[in-house]
């Protein structure tokens, strides 16, 4: 597990910090750039395609969807880094196999019996939830403010990202020392910005939360 | 229009599962999430305390897993479902 800590700095993405979210007196909110928004809407939108199929992330929208714009126009694109061609099947998809992970370690048949009754319902929710961040985040970007039902949809989607990003980007406990030695231009670099920045947002909502 | 529902074929073994052998959901340590989180979802799925929600985190993280609920396999595979959907590694087994 991670623990960004009391004191950890906002990370700074798409030329600008922010303050993450905060509780109000209906629920919470938090400001985003436009650069954060694409970002943020192109994973989520991208996440949900794999968990749920092509046109998963057609809810509706908060804006038209523009180009989905990444920090220093970077294509926001988890099969690229992944380095593999076209959609990727369960289970051998490691992506998946984390978002959709075995109930049963060391009973195949059992894992297969659970995956057929539950594994259509949780690939449904993950999708619902991404859908929720897609309705409430205008492309824009702008003041976001959720009620606790739709930061609850929040703080599972951004998670499920996270966890895709960390098996993209081959996050362990020890990762910022490891990722301290990356060479220039490699370009999981500017994919762990993005990963901190989901961090630091999510540690902010459940904090908000609570 | 309706779907007939399918065929439900529940494993053998729930039949022969002895009330004081519980089934237990794990879970287990991932680099990824956020101990407040865990902590969170604890909180929330269980009802379970703040002070024991973060002791059974603190397992997790520190032992590598930890044992979050025991009972039934139905309800353990109820809890492992719930787990699923908020992102943590949860798996589902005997404690013999």
């Amino acid at each position: 597990m991670s623990d960004p800590g009391d004191d950890a700095d906002a990370p700074e993405i798409a030329e600008e910090t922010m303050a993450g979210f905060r509780r109000t007196a209906r629920g919470v909110s938090a400001r985003f750039t436009a650069g954060q928004a694409g970002i943020l809407r192109s994973l989520v939108a991208q996440v949900a395609e794999l968990v749920g199929g092509p046109g998963s992330a057609q809810a509706p929208p908060a804006e038209s969807q523009q180009e989905p714009a990444g920090a220093d126009g970077l294509p926001m694109d988890l099969a690229a880094i992944l380095a593999t061609d076209g959609p990727l099947a369960p289970p051998e998809d490691p992506v998946l196999a984390r978002l959709l992970p075995d109930a049963y370690g060391d009973d195949p048949e059992s894992a297969g019996e659970f995956r057929r009754y539950t594994e259509p319902g949780l690939r449904s929710g993950k999708v619902a939830a991404a859908q929720t961040v897609l309705a409430t985040l205008p492309a824009a970007g702008g003041r976001v403010r959720l009620s606790t039902g739709d930061a609850e949809a929040w703080l599972r989607s951004l998670n499920d990202v996270r966890l895709a990003l960390g098996v993209v980007l081959g996050i362990t406990e020890d990762y910022e020392r490891e990722f301290a030695s990356t060479e220039p231009g490699d370009p999981r670099e500017a994919y762990l910005h993005v990963y901190d920045f989901l961090t630091f947002l999510q540690e902010t909502l459940v904090r908000a939360l609570r | 229009m309706s779907v007939a529902p399918a065929e439900v074929e529940r494993p053998e073994a729930d039949e022969v599962v002895v009330p004081d052998t519980p089934w237990v959901t794990i879970v287990w340590n991932d680099p990824v999430n956020l101990m407040s989180y865990v902590t969170y979802v604890f909180q929330k799925v269980f009802g379970y305390a703040k002070p024991r929600a973060e002791k059974l985190m603190l397992d997790v993280h520190h032992k590598g897993k930890a044992v979050v609920s025991s009972g039934t396999r139905e309800s353990m595979e109820r809890d492992a479902e719930v787990l699923h959907g908020y992102g943590l590694w949860a798996t589902v087994s005997h404690d013999r």
